[in-house]
């Protein structure tokens, strides 16, 4: 099939058109690429309340371009990300925080895969050395054992 | 026997956490403000622009904040359940008009009736984020000292305001403020 000359171009053209518009949701501008980083970190750990499971930097509902908003105008006056978390859980809770901190009530969630990993181990040892130490052994292999050991001596 | 009972204890537990984890609702998210002081605003009443409402104004009673919009349609159905709750004169129900237009409201008020003593203007949303407002209607219970006590998520039903808002209301209405 001959493609026409100048199409090529053209659809070069429009890709290079259409996905950076794609990318953008918001167009905010920073005075220092410092906080453009706190503003991509802190919108990628806010967790949007309504939809669950996305980041607030992931979410189109409405309430995450809210905080989005908010994150943006925190991090434009100059407050640092412990400032803009602590805003966030004081009015959300917890919950808020895709990654949940280490503390008394998230205890289980962060120590018991591995008790359950150190238990599942230890029984699994356990259960290995019994089932090798039934084995019966037979005449021949005691003999042979018997040999060896008798060799060494 | 005894083989059978180890995994069989454990299968006891694993079902017991599974019919609790399904019975978990995972859009309730606890709120961070039970028992603490109702977060400030300062905002505009939808029919009077000019007048200005502060939730520190209302200390010394027990009032109600219901978060509501035109555009959410859950909040037409609470709307009959708010109406009685205002009717009973417990407590006055106050509404946060929560990203709306203020014509939009209005029509709304007057289409459905307006049982609220005052709605205030939260346009861009900001006094909301304050009040961690996440799934609108909400509805706050704060107490004569300006504190926190309740928070429903989602339309309230009957059933709520009799069995949870009365009773706590009353209860909150005997305290000394």
């Amino acid at each position: 099939m001959r493609i026409k000359r100048g199409f090529v171009p053209i659809v070069m053209v429009l890709l290079a058109i259409s996905l950076p518009s794609l990318a953008a949701i918001d167009i905010h501008q920073f005075d220092s690429p410092e906080k453009e980083a706190l503003y991509k970190k802190l919108t990628g750990e806010l967790r949007c309340t309504v939809c669950q499971n996305q980041s607030i930097g992931e979410s189109n509902a409405d309430l995450a371009k809210d905080l989005r908003r908010k994150t943006y105008e925190m991090v434009s006056a100059g407050k640092d990300e412990q400032f803009v978390l602590d805003f966030m859980t004081q009015r959300f809770g917890d919950f808020i925080l895709l990654r949940p901190p280490f503390q008394n009530n998230t205890l289980a969630l962060w120590i018991g895969p591995l008790v359950i990993l150190i238990v599942a181990v230890f029984f699994l040892i356990k259960f290995i050395r019994r089932s090798v130490n039934d084995i019966p052994l037979t005449d021949t292999d005691r003999a042979q054992a018997e040999h060896l050991l008798e060799r060494d001596e | 026997m005894k083989r059978y009972l180890i995994p069989f204890a454990i299968f006891v537990v694993l079902v017991v956490f599974l019919a609790i984890g399904l019975k978990l609702d995972p859009t309730y998210i606890p709120s961070p403000f039970i028992g603490k002081p109702a977060p400030e605003f300062n905002l505009p009443d939808l029919h009077n622009p000019d007048q200005r409402l502060k939730a520190s104004d209302l200390k010394g009673q027990v009032w109600l904040l219901n978060v509501w919009a035109s555009w959410c349609t859950a909040c037409r159905a609470e709307h009959p359940v708010i109406q009685r709750l205002a009717a009973m004169n417990i407590a006055p129900v106050y509404g946060l008009n929560y990203k709306d237009k203020p014509e939009d409201a209005k029509k709304w008020l007057r289409e459905l009736g307006d049982p609220y003593k005052a709605n205030l203007v939260d346009r861009n949303g900001d006094v909301g984020i304050d009040w961690g407002v996440y799934g609108v209607p909400e509805t706050f219970v704060i107490d004569k000292k300006g504190i926190i006590r309740y928070k429903y998520i989602g339309p309230i039903n009957n059933r709520v305001v009799d069995d949870e808002i009365v009773p706590l209301l009353r209860k909150l209405n005997a305290e000394v403020g």
